[in-house]
């Protein structure tokens, strides 16, 4: 009680505080600061190091790194074509199986099914995203390999005449394109479905209910405002599902069936980007041109994608923020008494 | 109103240029035909709750057709939710329930073999908040509700731009058809959506305090246009604005913790209303 | 159809545009079951497999011997030697990311710097894992830096780089999420920011942050290919973070390639054992955002 009448002692103002008692302060946010500039400048420094490496090889072969169809490591040649047609393929493959479900779960998730089911079904869905992918691999190589060989055996041979994927029926192994693919979809369809489901719960509710006020059924509801509304984060979404596909590693090497030229057909054995750099890492250490190749498909596969996530980055925010309308300012209105009401009504 | 009828029942439509604009402001609703005689709405002990709230408790209100009623009452009266039933909006709640009758034209819309799309069909919602699709451009706006029937195109134009005259925006709109709907101002946007409304030909439309959110002009605007809708629609409209109801409505319902008070003519309500809580709201002793 | 009187008076939605509505809502329920089925399958496969091989004798207490005949061995260093490196990757992921995160909210905010940084974070998050693999190879092993090529604390270090942009995000959103009222109360007191950080921010931002903390380090325990650059893989057990040492993915893509069914076998049951360490980490975590005092 005594203590309510104490009277600011000393020379300073009561207001400044101490030069030393700013100190520690300081000295965080300094540390703080160079904590974030160094991580950026790490990047710049791994980005300058892999550029590096890759110069001998991007020398050698130039453009035909990337454009020429002759990966030869007995030859020492490494013209990179048919691990980037690989890589598109398998990732192209992976959208268009695992984009369609995983929109098409997350529109069940958030529009249609019962409230209480959603959450351990968005989890369960969650879940897909927390198995290694070493795991994928080795379920693709024992499980989903072999027990699809016959399908597609069948497949090729019943459609032989559809251009890329008809054909070849009968060379059909279990590491093919299309099963690389398949565990990619599989791969991607949690983090697609994750984001779809951010961007659907952004939908404004007074939207849908416009629709549902006019007579549209639940699909036409979700046509009309909500499809339309979610587009560009979905777009988004689908090309960070793109970015992860591109990048996969471990599953891919383990099921595409490593061979380092442009397949014919879609089950046709291939290679990527990815999978080059694992498989032929460790008997290209003491190869300075191959470990070089190796270290340049390191930075294609960087650079794309980089690029592809700038882009989905791009597209999600849009499809967050824009298209938000105008908020009508907010009139309170009804604080009107009813004898004034009388009046006006007379 | 099907298709390729004669022009000769429709108001001029792009011939007479110069006095043209002048009428484009004003609401036309002989746009839309001649008045009609419309439907009422027959609300009888109406209950509905949010998850364990019971929020209307056997509610029992009759909407004459081509009438405007107004509902009055403090916030969570009951007033919004008892005409989010009468479309069955009120189910698209999580957790929203309703139980009662409601009879359009001798058709209870909570009959199990009443179909719900045609339900809200018939019976238009109009919004607190204007909501026009924000991915519509004005004219696919006002279409969307004609395209889920299936309307054919050249039709659809028309059906469109009558629309738009009978709610008194064709003025403003008809070189932006192709812009976006959200584009226009709140006042406008309300309009917009009222002729979302209006453009599917319901027979009752349902406003749940539709200017709350518009500026006076606008506001003023919106209620001359509900004046003149009356003429073909039955209309129920919820406000916070005793005003309002006081400009609008030919009956006025005060409700209270889920009930009716009082149901009566606008200016009885007003001037002489027989329950005590309901002079005290209009007096502006609560509420 | 024009609505005249009568009984006609509601219109009937056409047979077409309920049929699609159905269509539509079976489609996107097929789609979510289809989307469960891969979890289903490779959760029977691995229990399948996997439990019988956890069941042999030895195969949590001996290491793989690589004799090409009779008993392989079972998953012990592997076991040891993930956890080994997922604890130094988290002991300097986690400090660092949540310090990031920290700086973000706190003093850089919304200046452009920040957003810079935010920037790259982000982008970081979609770098294949790979490619950190490749970074700290071409940077660290080649060069030998520490007397070793390989080394398990590179394999940290690429970890923890894979770490860094998933704790930064996650840190910062739950630091935002820290009332604004709380910071200003204590800034109203008269105490420094530091000490605001240090009793207010952190404490209150918690299990936010042993949330994301623990999903990152359940992602990078799973993780196979930065370990393939970095550490590569060893049979015996070892504490020393400087050599070469064993790790659950990297066993697991060994022995999947392997032509001896003992081997395949190990496979299974260490891939049974990592996705329960993975799954364990995430139900944790889940656990913990749950009781979390910030929503």
């Amino acid at each position: 009680m005594a203590a309510s009448a104490t009277p600011v002692t000393g020379g300073r103002s009561g207001l400044e505080r101490s030069p030393v008692s700013r100190l520690p302060d300081q000295v965080l946010q300094a540390g703080l600061t160079t904590l974030a500039v160094l991580i950026l400048l790490l990047i710049g420094y791994f980005f300058i190091r892999l550029i590096g490496e890759s110069t001998k090889a991007l020398n050698t072969f130039g453009l035909s790194f990337i454009f020429g169809n002759d990966w030869d490591v007995s030859r020492n040649i490494f013209h990179g074509a048919p691990l980037v047609v690989g890589t598109l393929i398998t990732s192209v493959i992976a959208l268009l199986i695992g984009v369609p479900v995983a929109v098409a779960t997350a529109l069940y998730l958030t529009e249609l099914c019962p409230r209480r089911a959603r959450a351990p079904l968005g989890m369960l869905v969650d879940l897909l995203a927390a198995v290694p992918s070493v795991v994928y691999g080795l379920w693709g190589v024992f499980v989903l390999g072999p027990k699809l060989e016959p399908v597609e055996k069948w497949f090729a041979n019943t459609f032989s005449f559809i251009p890329w994927i008809g054909g070849g029926g009968d060379s059909i192994t279990p590491g093919n394109y299309f099963i690389a693919g398949l565990i990619l979809a599989i791969m991607i369809l949690p983090i697609v479905s994750a984001i779809a489901r951010e961007v659907l719960a952004t939908v404004p509710p007074e939207n849908k209910e416009g629709a549902l006020a006019l007579g549209a059924t639940r699909w036409e509801m979700i046509r009309m405002t909500v499809l339309p509304y979610a587009r560009p984060g979905i777009t988004g979404g689908a090309m960070l599902g793109l970015g992860r596909a591109i990048g996969e590693t471990i599953a891919v090497v383990l099921t595409i069936g490593n061979a380092p030229t442009i397949g014919k057909h879609l089950f046709d054995q291939g290679y990527t980007l990815a999978a080059v750099i694992a498989n032929e890492f460790g008997e290209a250490a003491n190869q300075p041109l191959h470990a070089s190749a190796l270290f340049a498909a390191g930075l294609v596969l960087f650079v794309l994608t980089l690029l592809v996530n700038i882009l989905a980055r791009w597209f999600v925010r849009r499809g967050t923020r824009g298209l938000r309308a105008p908020e009508p300012e907010d009139d309170g209105g009804g604080s009107v008494s009813g004898v004034a009401a009388l009046g006006a009504a007379s | 109103m099907t298709g390729p009828e004669t022009t000769s029942k429709e108001p001029e439509k792009m011939s007479s240029a110069p006095e043209q604009s002048e009428q484009e402001a004003a609401p036309d609703l002989s746009a839309m035909g001649e008045r009609r005689q419309g439907h009422g709405i027959k609300v009888k002990d109406l209950h509905a709750y949010y998850g364990s709230v019971h929020a209307v408790k056997g509610v029992s209100i009759d909407f004459p057709a081509n009438e405007v009623t107004a509902l009055i009452g403090p916030s969570g009266s009951g007033k919004s939710t008892v005409v989010r039933c009468i479309n069955r909006m009120h189910e698209e709640i999580p957790g929203g329930r309703s139980e009662g009758s409601v009879t359009l034209d001798e058709i209870d819309v909570y009959s199990p073999d009443v179909d719900i799309t045609a339900v809200r069909r018939m019976i238009g919602m109009v919004f607190q908040k204007p909501n026009p699709f924000p991915t519509m451009s004005i004219f696919d706006n006002v279409a969307a509700g004609l395209r889920l029937t299936g309307t054919k195109t050249d039709n659809l134009r028309e059906r469109v731009h009558r629309a738009l005259r009978a709610v008194g925006l064709w003025g403003e709109v008809k070189n932006r058809l192709n812009s976006p709907g959200i584009g226009l101002s709140g006042g406008q946007q309300q309009r917009l959506c009222i002729a979302r409304a209006v453009a599917v030909e319901p027979e009752v439309i349902l406003m749940d305090e539709p200017a709350s959110a518009l500026d006076p002009i606008s506001t003023l605007k919106v209620e001359e246009l509900i004046d003149e809708l009356k003429n073909r629609y039955t209309i129920a409209i919820v406000t916070h604005n005793m005003q309002q109801a006081a400009r609008v409505a030919k009956s006025t319902v005060f409700m209270l913790d889920g009930e009716v008070v009082e149901h009566a003519e606008t200016t009885k309500l007003f001037t002489n209303p027989s329950d005590e809580r309901t002079e005290r709201y209009v007096t502006g002793k609560f509420g | 159809m024009s609505a005249t009187s009568g009984s006609t008076l509601l219109p009937r939605t056409s047979g077409g545009r309920k049929r699609k509505d159905r269509i539509m809502r079976g489609l996107m329920m097929a789609a979510t079951g289809l989307a469960l089925v891969p979890l289903i399958l490779i959760i029977y496969y691995l229990l399948y497999k996997g439990l019988s091989s956890w069941g042999r004798s030895g195969f949590f207490t001996t290491d793989p011997n690589g004799n090409f005949f009779g008993n392989p061995g079972g998953i012990r260093s592997a076991i040891l030697g993930t956890l080994e490196i997922v604890a130094l990757a988290t002991i300097i992921a986690i400090p660092v990311g949540i310090a990031v995160a920290l700086w973000l909210t706190e003093y850089g905010k919304d200046a452009w710097f920040a957003n810079v940084v935010r920037y790259f974070v982000d982008v970081m998050t979609g770098v294949p894992s790979i490619v950190f693999g490749l970074f700290i190879y071409i940077s660290l092993v080649i060069s030998h830096v520490g007397g070793s090529g390989f080394a398990g604390w590179k394999g940290s270090l690429a970890l923890a780089l894979l770490m860094l942009p998933i704790v930064i995000r996650s840190s910062e959103v739950v630091l935002l999420l820290v009332p604004a009222t709380l910071r200003e109360a204590a800034l109203a007191l008269g105490a420094p920011r530091w000490r605001i950080i240090w009793k207010v921010v952190l404490p209150t931002a918690r299990s936010g942050l042993v949330t994301g903390s623990l999903l990152s380090i359940a992602r990078g325990m799973g993780e196979t290919a930065p370990l393939l650059f970095t550490v590569s893989v060893a049979f015996g057990l070892t504490g020393n973070l400087n050599s070469i040492m064993n790790s659950l993915p990297m066993q697991i893509f060994g022995d999947i390639t392997s032509p001896r069914d003992a081997v395949v076998a190990r496979a299974w049951g260490a891939a049974l054992t990592l996705v329960a360490l993975v799954l364990i980490l995430n139900l944790i975590a889940r656990a913990v955002s749950r009781r979390s005092r910030l929503t």
